[in-house]
Formats: C-alpha cells, structure tokens, sequence
C-alpha cells in the first residue's frame, strides 16, 4: 500500500556511507510521524471480504532523541508491541513516516534498508521464546554477523561474540551452550547480546525484564543502563512497569488505543500528568509501601479497553473518562501542550480538558468514574 | 437460600478456637529424572478467618506448591509430602479419607487461579461452569444452578448478568473472567479463599479493580485469604501479614507494615531495596547478586548464602531456624521472624 508502493519510486536512495555520521546527543534520530498501522478483518474463506480493521497504530508521532532513552507505557493491547515491530520494519506501516537520520526508512531497499536494519536492533520480552533451543549461544550471538559480514570479518567472529558474553556479564567459555542451560535472567543477557552484536545506535526493548525474577530485574536494569553509557546507545523501553519505567526513561510516552495520549519528561508525566488516563494509570499502581495505602487517592476505572477494531468516535479514552463531555464524542484531541497550562503542566497531551489532578477532588472523581457502571464491556 | 446453605451455614459457625489453616512443618518433593527436587522444605503458617495472608516469592520458591499441597491437587506422583500437617480447624487433611477431603475443597476452602482463560473450560458456558458448583455440591436442580450462576455473575459486578450468563469463556476480558473466577470460588461461600497471582496476567487498571473486589468479599464473608504473589507492590496494598519464601522455605515472616519498614532478613531487604526509587533515579540499582538456587541442587546452610552479603561459616554450614525477632532491648515482636543467623544485625542497622 502506501509504504511499500513509495519504494518503487526508487528515488534517490542513499548509500549505505549516507548512516554512518553521527547525530549530536540530544538531536532526533528517529522521527515517527503519524504512523499507522491496520491489521485487516476479512470475511469468508474463498473470497476474503474486508470487514474492517484492528488499528492496532493510528496516527502516533515522536522522536526519539540521540542517547536518550524513551520509556513508552500502556496496557495491553494499545499498540506498544506493534509499534515496535513498525519501527523495525518488521511490519509494513499502513501509513505515515518513520525517518531515520533525516532518511525515510519505507522508501529504501536493498543496501540502504540493510544498513538502517543494521542500526536499529531489538531485545525481546520472552527470553524462553526468542532464543532458538537448538543453537547454541554463540551460533545465536553471531548468527546476525551472518547477514552483515562486513561487522566481523569470518575468523574474528567467534572472538566477537565472546568479547559480547564479556559486556554482558556472562562467562566466555559458555560459547558453546545452549539456552536451556541459562536461567531467565541470563537467557535475557543473551538476548542482549544479540541485540549489541551488530553495534547498533537504536536498541528497542520490548518488555525486556517482565518475564524475570524480581531480583533479578535490578540486575538487567543495571546492565541496559551500563550498556547505554559505553555504547552510545539509544533506546526505546516499552513497558507496563511504570516505576521501572521512570528510572530508566528520560522521557515516557503514554499510549492509549493505538494513540499517544500524553509524552513529556519523566517528571512531567509521573508529578504532573495532564492526561486523566495517565492519572487513573499512575494511581492503580501498587505502590510497595503500605503506609500509602490509606492515603492513596485512587482512581479506579470501569470497564475494559475498546475494542481496537471498533474504537470511539472522538476522544478513545471517553466512554471511561469522569471528565467526559459532548465536546470528547466528536472531536478527536490532538497532541500538543494545552495552550491554557504553564509549567511543568505544559508538555503534550491529548486531552480537551488536559489539567493536573487536584488530590481533594481525584476522590469524588474516581467515584463518578464507578457510577458510570460498565459503560465498555 | 436452600437448606444445604443452611447447614452449610450453621457448620461455618459453629465455635472452632484458633487459626482456621494451620499449616506445620510441610514438605514437598518432586521426583524427577535428575533426582528429587525439594520445593518446599519445611513450611509453617497460619491464616485466620477475615485475614490476608500473603505469600511472597520467586518463581521457584515453592509458594504455589505449597497452595496445591493444601488444595490436594498435587500430582502425586511426582510429587510427594514425605512429611508435615495441614490442619483446617484443628484437622489434618493429609491423613483424613479421600471422600472426606473432597467434601474440603471447593465448599470450605477455594482457590483462584492466575491464568483464568486456561482455568475455565472453554466449550463450556460460564452459566454452567458456576452453576455446577451447586449441582455437584448441593444437588440443586438445572434452572436453580443457572439462577443461582446469575446471581453470582452479579455479586462480582458483571454488567448485564443475565444476558450474559450463556455465554463462553472467550467472549470475556480478562478482567471479567478473572472475576468469574472469583464468584467460583465464592460460590459455595468457602471459608478460606487461595488466591494463586489472582492480578499479574491483568493490566493495572483492571487489578485495582479485582484487588478490590476481592478484598471488599472478603470483609462481607469473612474469609480467610491466602494471597500468592511475587508483586510487592499487591502486598502492600492488601495484606495483613506475610511470609516470604525462598527456596522452599519460610525466610521471614511480618505483619505488613513493619516488613516494608524494617526487614529482618537480608533477601527480605534485598527486595526492597531492588525496587527503584524516585531518589535514585540515573543511579545504578540496588541488585541481589547471583541466581535463584536450583531445586534439586538447593545449597547447603541457608539456601540464601551464596547471594547474600551478610554470609559467614555459621551460614554455610548450619539452616537456620525461624528466629523469633525481637527490638534491642529484649521485646519481642508480635507475629516476626526471620530465618537469618544475623537477623539482629540485617534490622538494627539499616
């Protein structure tokens, strides 16, 4: 469709030396604009009828910023992982633009595409999944030299993919194993490993801790960090563990029903979210501290996510938002900082009514959020 | 309400002094190929009726054995209790008869699973997976157990009951067939519930929503709750007292305020301290060196040495008990005790 047909155009598609200047820290890398993507429904088995479509993606646009890291947050089935799989073209985009260093990355192909694949890499959430049991650790660390020879010259690979087992803290001579002799949390340094192996400026990490122990969350958290000082590294963290989720992230992004509805530094959306799917988020959280649990002001939602092949007209996040009005049910809130907040308040947010919470008032909120019983399911 | 309630009822109030489960000295093995993995190694713990207990764990240390050791739904073999006691108001169901056992589970004490999709069967509708609570239990008639379903569905709030009481499994969030979970486990009005990671396959917002389902049907029944889970954030907002495990044993056990307070054992306090904090933020994180112990190789002397800074001798070579934990000067505190050698010197100096 409109991504894959615009690389027939074959317009001045850059060489491969085009990636290897450097963007300066704190400038765009990557620039994601209105990008979508639908999953078709069809109906019937011989001629497959388009009923409608899964907006899995429907119109989100960032940047990630060279060296940061950018935490994207939300439940299940708003898009986070489907996004990730876009951006690492993966999946075809319906629609809209992801531009790596200024380059459009659907419109390239062969040497060029190769180069930006090289440069952006992925660490997944399973680390039982996504490591073949049938390889062993070192065929699995160097299998992507295999594609880009040019990354480790054929002698010096085996040497290369001990060097990786060295960074991410596991034993050189483990070349040789396979992934069922590894426990969860040093599947994921494999993982990791890979992901590195191919020097690589973007790293997207898809839930790479939820699958662990708590104990040895910390220490992956740490490893990721440590990675991203000595590499250079920029990532994007998409996770549900919002308090992982802050400490890693230098901005976060919250996502809703295939839109961003709210991104800003991490103290913007943790102290001063404007959004109230943000807000009712941040304050289901369990906090690990039962001194809070008399004074939490929580705001505890009705209902389930939309459908995603069937969202809202308007505002997606209205039919379990308290704040609701007429206004939600026909006009869809851009993203951008309301012009009537200043301050830390004042980053962007999709939201009509975007205002900080007020503790006294969240209470009565949350109840009129419950009177409105089930209003989705 | 029919007789059989009744009688269910008057059984329930009955006077029984002391903790409704106590469980004593438990252990559990599997027998596998490569040996006998010991999964729990001497548990001990009690819940009351209207108390949470939660059990706090890795994956691994043996909390959910446990609960299926008392649910009696263990496979055995592999498994096998080569010693300890559950008691249920003073009786001990691992030497009682089968028949007498079945007559336990599901009318005194219930359980909720974690993963409610694979829990329910899915070609079955949810009005007849309730309703055959009452018909097997109680030996109520086809159109009263489908009543009785309705009114279940509407006890846990699912919006429209009625219209939705035939349907399946799969046409249901998750939230809301975590939520008929919960209504089958209350349906004969149990007095203890089990509640295995009843929230983590949920998304946050849909678990404050069942958290508080569930804790508001706790009060109104007065049940007894065991509450199975590695999220201390859950804990925190819902127990009244815990006990966390760690390779199939007790390591510390606390009312829940002054666990998060001041932890007595030093995994207890590793814990808490790997949980980022705002203050920390862009510096390392706290990190609990080393892995988990494997099962069938579980390290001799406290389980915990070879991942814990405080290890010495003592610890290598001896396992130590569940010391009762008590302030400086000599006062004991009520409901403490951390299986630590050092557990004096882990709660003093923080």
């Amino acid at each position: 469709m409109t991504a894959n047909g615009a690389s027939a155009l074959g317009a001045a598609v850059p060489e491969e030396a085009a990636f290897t200047q450097e963007v300066p820290r704190g400038e765009p890398i990557l620039e994601v604009r209105d990008l979508i993507k639908h999953f078709p429904l069809t109906q019937g088995v011989l001629f497959k009828k388009r009923v409608g479509a899964v907006k899995a993606v429907d119109g989100v646009s960032f940047d990630l910023m060279q060296g940061e890291t950018l935490g994207i947050v939300g439940e299940s089935g708003c898009g986070k992982s489907t996004l990730a799989k876009v951006l690492m073209n993966l999946e075809p985009a319906t629609g809209g633009s992801v531009r790596y260093k200024g380059e459009e990355i659907s419109r390239l192909s062969g040497a060029a595409l190769k180069a930006v694949r090289r440069n952006i890499q992925m660490v997944f959430q399973d680390p039982y999944t996504s490591l073949n049991p049938r390889m062993t650790v070192g065929d699995i660390i160097g299998e992507p030299y295999e594609i880009h020879p040019e990354v480790a010259p054929k002698g010096d690979r085996r040497k290369a993919v001990q060097d990786l087992l060295d960074v991410v803290g596991l034993n050189p001579e483990y070349i040789n194993r396979y992934p069922h002799q590894f426990s969860g949390g040093q599947r994921q340094r494999i993982g990791i490993a890979r992901g590195l192996a191919l020097k690589p400026e973007i790293i997207i990490c898809d839930e790479p801790v939820s699958a662990l122990d708590v104990s040895v969350q910390a220490q992956v958290i740490n490893l990721l960090e440590q990675l991203q000082g000595e590499f250079n590294l920029s990532y994007m963290f998409i996770a549900h563990d919002l308090s992982i989720v802050r400490h890693i992230s230098d901005r976060v992004g919250v996502m809703y029903l295939g839109k961003m509805v709210e991104v800003g530094s991490d103290a913007e959306i943790y102290d001063h979210a404007t959004h109230p799917y943000t807000q009712a988020l941040l304050s289901a959280v369990p906090v690990p501290d039962p001194a809070a649990r008399e004074s939490r002001d929580r705001i505890v939602l009705t209902g389930d996510v939309p459908s995603p092949a069937n969202p809202p007209s308007g505002c997606r996040f209205r039919t379990r938002c308290w704040k609701a009005q007429q206004r939600c049910e026909v006009e869809v809130p851009l993203l951008a900082a309301p012009s009537w907040l200043d301050g830390a308040a004042s980053h962007d947010s999709a939201c009509h009514f975007a205002a900080e919470r007020e503790i006294g008032q969240a209470g009565q909120s949350g109840q009129a959020g419950e009177s409105g019983q089930g209003g989705t399911e | 309400m029919n007789t059989a309630v009744d009688t269910a009822k008057r059984e329930r109030e009955a006077p029984y002094e002391g903790p409704l489960l106590d469980v004593r000295d438990l252990h559990v093995e599997f027998v596998t190929r490569d040996g006998v993995a010991k999964a729990v190694n001497g548990v001990d713990y009690s819940v009351s009726a209207g108390e949470t207990l939660a059990v706090l764990g890795e994956s691994g240390s043996g909390k959910s054995v446990t609960a299926q050791a008392i649910m009696g739904i263990l496979d055995m073999p592999p498994a096998r209790i080569p010693r300890g006691e559950i008691r249920f108001r003073g009786r001990d169901m691992l030497t009682m008869g089968k028949e007498e056992r079945r007559k336990i589970r599901g009318q005194k004490i219930a359980m909720i699973f974690q993963d409610a999709l694979s829990a329910l069967n899915p070609v079955l509708s949810v009005g007849y997976q309730l309703g055959e609570m009452f018909r097997a239990h109680r030996g109520v008639s086809r159109a009263e157990a489908r009543e009785k379903a309705v009114e279940l569905m509407e006890r846990v709030r699912i919006p429209a009951a009625k219209q939705r009481v035939n349907d399946y499994p799969h046409q249901f969030s998750g939230g809301m067939r975590q939520r008929i979970m919960i209504a089958m486990a209350l349906a004969l009005e149990p007095d203890l519930i089990i509640a295995d990671e009843p929230t983590t396959a949920l998304d946050v917002t849909v678990q404050a929503q069942v958290m508080d389902l569930l804790a508001e049907l706790q009060a109104e029944y007065n049940m007894g709750l065991i509450l199975i889970t590695h999220d201390l954030g859950v804990v925190a907002d819902v127990a009244d007292k815990i006990a966390v495990m760690y390779a199939g044993r007790i390591v510390e056990t606390a009312p829940v305020h002054e666990l998060y307070a001041r932890p007595a054992h030093p995994y207890t306090r590793g814990l808490l301290d790997s949980i980022p904090r705002l203050d920390q933020k862009g510096q390392e994180l706290y990190a609990i060196k080393g892995l988990p112990p494997n099962l069938l190789r579980i390290p001799p002397g406290c389980a915990f040495n070879p991942r814990c800074p405080r290890a010495q001798d003592v610890c290598r070579a001896e396992v130590p008990d569940l010391f009762p934990v008590t302030e400086e000067d000599g006062t004991p505190l009520e409901g403490r005790g951390s299986a630590c050698f050092f557990w004096k010197e882990t709660l003093h100096d923080r």
